[in-house]
């Protein structure tokens, strides 16, 4: 296994097409820097598109849950455990978000 | 320092026995919820208990109010770290809605109005150990706090106590619920702190 460093410009291409986890901590590093609330999601049960925003949270509960501002469905959830934060995007078609121009 | 100062004011000197590691005691009775309140009229209720083979055993209102209640008295321990010591529920056994189920399933997925999941083993919902409960503190059981019906049972935390109770899916597979797929406990017993995966 090739380690690269984070954020570093190497990844381990492979013959099979993909390269490790690594190549994740750049962007990742970038995405929880940002105000992931300026990002655009697409619902993925109605499809309507707004800004994080616009989603209605309820903390009042063991994690965030954002529902959709049209249908309300979950699109997203965050989990704090000991040592954990867990995303669950998978009521989220996409997540687009602004970053700063390359 | 606040074990010192509940012994000094004598005030439940138990408390401490009663109360699992972490948590602490409070009087209210906070309201948790992923999602908005769902508003469920008694006559459109219906609870059902699907088993693994499919068949399916119905009851609506009027069916569970013909059901010989319970009047439990229990503590409630939540993820969050309160625990409510002493509340009042009514509410029918699972083990009088089971009695004529044949399964030979071991797991329970529970599913609820509003979409809420969360998995119990089939022995943690049988002999007096869980309710559905319609009742609480003398009146109907509060929209907020799960009403018309909810599950009760209280030696696990309280996310495993679905709230708008709709179904109970008797299931030879375990499968994790809302909660429990975003990293909490598969199991949740507050006596052994089992908050989260990896407890
Ligand atoms: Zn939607």
């Amino acid at each position: 296994m090739t380690s690269v460093e984070p954020g570093g410009s190497e990844v381990n291409d492979t013959d099979a097409g993909y390269v490790d986890g690594n190549a994740l901590a750049g962007p990742l590093s970038e995405v929880f820097a940002v105000d992931v609330t300026t990002a655009t999601s697409r619902c993925a049960n109605c499809g309507c598109t707004g800004p994080l925003a616009r989603l209605r949270v309820y903390k009042h509960a063991p994690g965030l849950v954002a529902r959709c501002q049209q249908c309300g469905s979950v699109m997203l959830r965050a989990t704090r455990t000991r040592d954990a934060v867990w995303l669950d995007m998978s009521g989220a078609v996409s997540l687009a978000i602004p970053v700063g121009e390359t | 320092m606040a074990f010192i100062s509940r012994g000094f004011h004598g005030r439940r000197p138990s408390a401490g026995t009663k109360l699992p590691p972490g948590q602490y005691e409070t009087t209210g009775f906070p309201v948790l919820s992923a999602g908005p309140t769902p508003r469920i009229r008694k006559d459109d209720w219906q609870l059902s208990v699907t088993t693994e083979t499919g068949k399916r055993h119905v009851w609506d209102w009027a069916g569970l109010m013909a059901l010989p209640a319970d009047s439990p008295t229990v503590d409630l321990h939540c993820v969050t770290k309160w625990s409510k010591f002493g509340t009042q529920w009514q509410g029918v056994s699972l083990d009088v809605l089971l009695a004529d189920v044949e399964t030979s399933a071991e797991h329970v997925l529970v599913t609820s109005y509003g979409g809420y999941t969360t998995n119990v083993p089939l022995a943690d919902l049988v002999d007096g150990k869980a309710w559905i409960a319609y009742g609480y503190e003398g009146g109907d059981l509060a929209p907020e706090h799960g009403g018309p019906a909810r599950l009760l049972v209280p030696h696990l935390y309280l996310w495993k106590s679905a709230k708008w109770v709709s179904g109970i899916e008797l299931r030879q597979s375990d499968v994790p619920g809302f909660w429990e797929t975003a990293g909490y406990h598969n199991y949740g017993d507050p006596w052994r702190e089992q908050r989260y995966q990896g407890d």
